[in-house]
């Protein structure tokens, strides 16, 4: 019985290969869509493990000096009184993460497989500095190569990207930091002698999620994206199984008079659908795979740009969300399929409904559904009243998109009765268009809810995206307000270079600039000549008076606004740096920069850090000359093509490297929006079986199937207009709610919301052509269709 | 003592130069550009010879002792320095050519304490110091050799001597009863019928006496130590695969070093016999015989534990018998080395080291 | 007003084609009713639809009120059905999206032709004056085939065809039903051609034909 049934239920499939097709496409796309985030994710998810994992940072405690100062001297004392310790020296060099290690004393859970241990063959060029471990693909980054010259690079995968480990005698040279020590690895091997040293402090080993919590918005907006993307995708799962229950309506009726019992019918299709989610599941996670290979490198540039992360750009395969992907396909199918299973196990098939019955039932659902969306409306404005924080501003993404999605219906429908009153005076065909509308809303809705959430991510992500960028190109026009910037190789160099540019140009002002902790987080500070190009270029978002004179006197500092938001510094609070503390008589905007940062005059800092030396400079000169100095600054001082760069060289760079932070937002609002064009059209295809008595007698009384197959088209373009035109509203609230909360706690800078008419207009074509296409196909198939199919809704024999 | 050049061979070998291991058991056989070579008609010279010698390419300072606990029980001490070079010369920093390698061990009939350290040379971890004074200090991390001298006598006259592992340590005081002796040719130990050699003296002379903190707790223990010292840059031959040496010292007071280096053939046996007041007597090439008798499994290796020793000419026949015969040292580079009692023709005490099993 | 010359059409099947019509000739005077009856698959319903312009003849003729069908491309027949052709079903047919009365006026105000006069007086006249605002679905079979019937009666066609206009309907509303579709046929002066397998209702009509394997006899009694 089982086997007959199963043959006679699957016959179904081979009489509508399209629907099959559909079906599993929309399944395979939405567990692509998530599975590729997922995927991306993970392997973000897994290279900060390893960044935090590495050298056992996780596990084994360290010593560390109280005044941050380590020296060898201080590893040799405590060797000497039995300390079970070994010295890490870490540092930064050319965007690269130097590691420093001792290996005859390192404990061996900070062994980093592939590194070249005791009793190994490669650890004599280990310890001779000439060997250095890198994770694989950082070899191929630019820049990197040029900064290992010499040393002999070799491949550890279990490396994060952009880090170095190599011997610490090697380290010291790279860093340039001869006898230092960063913190010293306690061996849990082993017992301790007693009490520590004074001057020294034990760190607890952490776990520390510091890149996981950092990054966590970027990772949930994916996700986010992912989820949307999913969600679109079911509703064409969801479109297909409908249709496929429906006409197979009449065989489960014939299955069970013939003696299949309601339990085993749901069970056999329970399982039909199943296998379905397993073989779409496995597709969608290749999808899902090609996805996030594609999108991965963009990623890993958003990560790096935005908050130093290192993330590979090459992608595992992880059993994580392979598993993942294809539970989210059975639960996907499971959810959509979840009323017609109800339909097959509970209800007994009586005669189905007349599609007009139907709408009558869609009007009781879409008054649930708008009041839900009133609802969660609600809470959205209720969380960005009294919510703080990320989740709070997602939550407010939240039940701003599901709230609009699910008010849209009821709102399309008084929108159409509107225009189907206002149209009946135009003409009795216009009065049919819109009535028709509404007929269609029901089985439209989901698909319309999904273009909706499509279009208003596109405004939003757009607006949000071209804010920034509108933003970021008038900042760097102001802060990049001098016309060439150099740097020397040595301080003789950079000596002679001043002397000799001093009389040539408008002004030489030297940039100096020291890695150290602020307020607990590595960050950068500057320091700055007094000069006019900063007074009235930089970009200070709150000052006190006087600002640049107290600056320059070194008795005043400024402080970049992402330290201002998250140390909660205002101005004329007390900023705590190294030789002492200053006073924050200004904030500034810093876009682009994960890391907290301060400026304090070029004196202030030289006597703070007499150690750092001024090697960078940037010239003042007549726009007009920058060309020919910079050509003889290299033909006269040798200066290397990278010494050099110029106003636009810099914004060209940086605008590349903004381009490339949004690039992959970009990619998946398109994906989404063809996910959407497609849940349109496989809920039209679903419709159109059904439409056809509904179009029969209208084409009895006079009408062409050509001219039914274009109101059909303009009808579904036009509720993708009306979707349009609601999504608009949404998304520019999606995209204030990104840079006013969201961007604010994840990033750290707030910024000024602008607006893109132009882009609207884009919107308006896309959401057309969306409709456009979707119902391109079922037009033509109508204005293809025989009469003799239109006739059959005649037939007496019906 | 070749065997400690097997050791720092092989431990250079493997670690430090980068070369695979070749050329027999050492790495040695190849003459390394730029070291120092030993020198027969150099005269040593003290106290300034007890310090580092950081333009040889290996050195050491290699002292066992056996000893008596106030239980009556026997016990063998071990504390070793290695030192060995990748480049001549020290420098400051890690940039430092040299580096370190200490090895303690204490021996008993049934247990057998082992520790290891590793240091870098150039930044304090370890190394080997003589100040002006005379005072003279021998340390990797806590453990150390510590001169306690007075005025006219040897800088190693008088030791302090401690080490700990994880499961054991020890602090004795040692003192010199007798002279320095010098091995081989004044000082000049040739390591094989090619002529590779060695600078090499020992202090045979110790009397000991201190405690041993062991897992059952601390014991007294007095006895006698040996002290060797040796430095070179080349001291094996390429077809040489391991090193039976063996210190002894009989109850007339007489002394004798021997050693057996191993090859593929008849191998190249050599050693010292040292009179009670410390004369060295040279044995000519061949003159030990040394011939294993029993073997015992260690460390999944038949080791042998049991040895005839015999030199013709002194009516010298003795049978040496491993107080434990599981006295592995299961180190980077592993070997036997443990105390040995002396029955035969002469009864005594002594130490017995074998690599390359 | 209708003639029908030797009008040929078949249908490809699984077996092949299948002949339905093979040559039927009729005529219908303006303002006669003429009865076509016949078994289930006799061809009546296809020689309808082939009459209203909703499917091509293989062979023969047919014009419509001086219009021959067979010149006509697909827009131009539409144009016929709009302008000059009304159409009862025996599924009713309405426009579920409509309420009656928008029903009702459809056709009229696509052909351009809506008289509020006479569509006040076509609702009124098949009772559905209370009805106008209802949905198809909120109305008994009777009730939607009243639409049905003013519907395609509100343009004034020239010609009113009617496939099983009561099969649907059980005797006494279809008896009301035919009765009202009759005097309103006569009142607005139009040509009716019915398909129906009853003889009764046949007997109603001005002249019958009966339709068997595709032709057309004049024999009044099986």
């Amino acid at each position: 019985m089982i086997r007959a049934s199963l043959a006679a239920l699957l016959s179904h499939w081979w009489r509508h290969p399209l629907q099959l097709a559909m079906l599993l496409a929309g399944l395979a796309l939405a567990t692509g869509l998530w599975s590729g985030v997922q995927a991306i994710n993970a392997e973000a998810r897994a290279a900060y493990t390893r960044a935090e994992t590495v050298l056992g940072q996780d596990q084994l405690d360290r010593i560390v000096a109280t005044d941050g100062r380590l020296t060898v001297a201080r590893f040799a004392e405590l060797r000497q009184a039995g300390w079970p310790v070994s010295p890490l020296l870490e540092g930064r060099r050319a965007g690269l993460r130097i590691l420093g290690v001792e290996p005859l004393t390192l404990p061996r859970a900070a062994a980093v497989p592939g590194m070249p241990m005791l009793g190994s063959d490669d650890l004599g060029e280990f310890l001779a500095g000439r060997l250095v471990l890198v994770a694989p693909e950082t070899l191929d980054r630019p820049g990197v190569a040029e900064a290992l010259a010499g040393l002999k690079p070799q491949a550890a995968p279990d490396l994060p990207p952009m880090t170095v480990l190599a011997d610490i005698a090697a380290a010291e040279t790279l860093l340039g930091a001869r006898g230092e020590v960063t913190a010293l690895l306690i061996d849990p091997g082993r017992p301790l002698p007693g009490p520590l040293p004074s001057g020294l402090e034990r760190r607890v080993a952490v776990a520390d999620q510091g890149l996981a919590r950092l990054t966590d918005s970027f990772h949930l907006n994916l996700t986010a994206f992912g989820f949307l993307a999913f969600a679109v995708g079911i509703f064409i799962v969801h479109a297909a199984i409908g249709l496929a229950f429906e006409q197979r309506r009449p065989m489960f009726r014939t299955l069970r008079a013939l003696g299949v019992p309601a339990r085993t019918l749901g069970g056999l299709v329970l399982a039909e659908l199943l296998g379905f989610a397993l073989i779409a599941g496995l597709f969608g996670v290749g999808l899902g795979y090609g996805v996030a290979a594609a999108l991965l490198p963009d990623v890993a540039a958003t990560l790096g740009g935005l908050y130093g992360a290192a993330v590979p750009g090459v992608l595992e395969l992880r059993a994580g969300w392979i598993v993942a992907g294809l539970g989210m396909a059975v639960a996907g199918t499971l959810a959509a399929a979840g009323q017609g299973l109800w339909q097959v196990w509970r209800l007994p098939p009586l005669a189905s409904a007349t599609p007009r019955a139907w709408a009558v039932a869609a009007g009781a659902t879409r008054r649930l559904q708008a009041l839900c969306g009133l609802g969660l409306l609600t809470l959205a404005g209720g969380a960005l009243g009294f919510g703080s924080g990320l989740w709070a501003g997602f939550a407010v993404l939240a039940g701003l998109l599901l709230g609009a999605a699910l008010v849209l219906p009821g709102l399309m429908a008084l929108v159409l009765a509107a225009a189907g009153a206002r149209a009946r005076a135009r003409g009795v065909l216009s009065q049919w268009f819109w009535a028709d509308a509404r007929q269609q809303l029901p089985g439209l809705s989901l698909a319309l809810m999904a273009l909706l959430l499509a279009l208003a991510a596109n405004v939003g992500v757009g607006t949000m995206v071209g804010s920034f960028r509108a933003t970021f190109t008038g900042w760097l026009d102001q802060r990049l307000a001098s016309e060439l910037y150099l740097t020397a190789e040595t301080p003789a160099e950079a000596a002679r270079l001043r002397e000799w540019l001093e009389p040539r140009v408008l002004a030489v002002l030297p940039i100096v600039s020291t890695e150290t902790n602020l307020l607990g987080q590595p960050g950068d500070i500057y320091g700055i000549a007094d000069h006019a190009t900063y007074r009235d270029h930089w970009p200070l978002l709150s000052a006190l008076p006087e600002v640049w004179e107290a600056v320059a006197r070194g008795e005043a500092a400024l402080i970049n606004e992402q330290l201002s938001r998250r140390a909660g510094l205002g101005l004329g609070a007390v900023l705590d740096l190294p030789g002492g503390a200053l006073p924050v008589a200004g904030v500034y905007s810093d876009y682009g920069n994960p890391s907290p940062q301060a400026i304090i005059g070029l004196e202030a800092f030289g006597t703070r850090f007499p150690e750092v030396q001024v090697l960078r400079f940037a010239l003042r000169l007549p726009a007009t000359e920058v060309e020919a100095l910079a050509t003889i600054l290299r033909a006269e001082f040798g200066l290397r093509e990278t010494a050099i760069v110029d106003q636009a060289g810099i914004k060209a760079f940086s605008l590349r490297v903004f381009e490339r932070t949004f690039a992959v937002t970009g990619a998946l609002n398109t994906l989404t929006l063809a996910v959407a064009a497609l849940a349109m059209l496989a809920s039209l295809v679903t419709l159109s079986a059904s439409r056809l008595p509904q179009l029969a007698p209208v084409w009895a009384m006079g009408l062409t199937q050509a001219g039914l197959a274009g109101l059909d088209l303009a009808r579904t373009v036009m509720l993708a207009l009306l979707t349009a035109v609601a999504a608009l509203p949404l998304g520019l609230a999606l995209a204030w709610v990104l840079l006013a909360v969201v961007n604010v706690e994840a990033f750290g800078w707030r910024l000024p919301m602008q607006a893109f008419p132009g882009d609207w207009l884009w919107l308006f074509a896309a959401a057309g052509l969306a409709g456009g296409l979707a119902a391109l196909w079922p037009a033509v198939t109508l204005m293809r269709r025989r009469p003799a199919d239109l006739l059959r809704v005649f037939a007496n024999e019906r | 003592m070749n065997a400690k050049t097997i050791l720092v061979g092989v431990w250079l070998g493997l670690a430090l130069a980068g070369a695979a291991v070749a050329q027999g058991f050492a790495d040695l056989g190849a003459t390394v550009e730029g070291f120092a070579l030993p020198d027969r008609d150099r005269v040593l010279e003290f106290p300034e010879d007890h310090a580092a010698h950081p333009d040889f390419r290996i050195e050491w300072w290699y002292l066992t002792a056996n000893l008596t606990g106030d239980d009556g029980a026997e016990y063998g001490v071990q504390w070793t320095l290695f030192r060995s070079a990748t480049a001549p010369g020290e420098t400051e920093g890690w940039q430092s050519p040299q580096a370190w390698m200490g090895h303690a061990a204490v021996t008993t009939a049934d247990a057998h304490h082992v520790a290891e350290r590793l240091a870098r040379g150039g930044v304090g971890q370890a190394g080997v110091t003589l100040n002006s004074g005379a005072a003279f200090r021998a340390w990797i991390d806590d453990w150390e050799m510590l001169s306690d001298t007075a005025p006219g006598e040897d800088a190693l006259d008088r030791l302090a001597l401690t080490a700990r592992g994880d499961d054991f340590g020890y602090a004795l005081d040692l003192t010199a009863e007798g002279p320095l002796v010098l091995q081989g040719d004044g000082g000049y130990s040739v390591k094989s019928a090619d002529g590779q050699a060695s600078h090499y003296y020992s202090q045979p002379f110790y009397a000991v006496s201190g405690t041993l903190d062991l897992p059952g707790g601390p014991v007294a223990v007095t006895g006698h130590a040996w002290l060797d010292r040796e430095w070179s840059s080349q001291p094996l031959a390429e077809d040489q695969t391991g090193w039976d040496w063996f210190s002894l010292s009989f109850e007339g007071g007489e002394k004798l070093m021997g050693f057996d280096l191993r090859d593929g053939g008849e191998g190249f046996t050599s050693g010292t016999w040292i009179a009670a007041d410390g004369t060295p007597s040279r044995l000519v090439p061949g003159a030990l015989q040394a011939d294993p008798l029993e073997y015992a499994t260690v460390a999944g290796r038949e080791v042998p534990v049991v040895w005839r020793l015999r030199l013709d000419d002194r009516a010298f026949d003795v049978t040496l018998r491993a107080v434990n015969p599981g006295a592995w040292m299961a180190t980077l580079v592993p070997y036997w080395e443990g105390p040995v009692r002396v029955t035969g023709s002469h009864t005594g005490r002594g130490y017995l080291e074998m690599t390359g099993y | 007003m209708l003639h029908v010359n030797d009008v040929r059409k078949s249908y490809p099947t699984a077996e092949g084609l299948v002949s339905v019509l093979a040559g039927v000739s009729l005529d219908l005077d303006a303002g006669q009713s003429l009865a076509l009856t016949g078994e289930s698959g006799s061809g009546k319903s296809t020689l309808l639809h082939l009459v209203a312009g909703l499917d091509a003849v293989d062979g023969g003729t047919i014009s419509v009120a001086g219009t021959a069908l067979e010149g006509l491309d697909d827009k131009g027949r539409a144009e016929l059905r709009r302008d000059r052709i009304g159409l009862v079903f025996q599924q009713f047919n309405l426009i579920p999206s409509l309420d009656v009365g928008a029903n009702l006026a459809f056709q009229a105000r696509l052909a351009g032709r809506h008289d509020r006069g006479w569509s006040t007086h076509l609702a009124e006249a098949l009772g559905l004056a209370g009805l106008l605002n209802r949905y198809p679905e909120q109305l008994s079979g009777g009730q939607q085939q009243r639409v049905a019937i003013g519907r395609a009666l509100a343009a004034r066609p020239a010609l009113i065809l009617a496939d099983e206009p009561t099969g649907n309907l059980d005797e006494a509303s279809g008896d009301a039903v035919m009765g009202l579709m009759l005097g309103l046929v006569a009142k607005a002066g139009a040509s009716l051609l019915m398909v129906t397998h009853s003889e009764r209702l046949a007997a109603r009509l001005d002249r019958r034909l009966h339709l068997r394997a595709g032709r057309l006899s004049d024999r009044v009694q099986p």
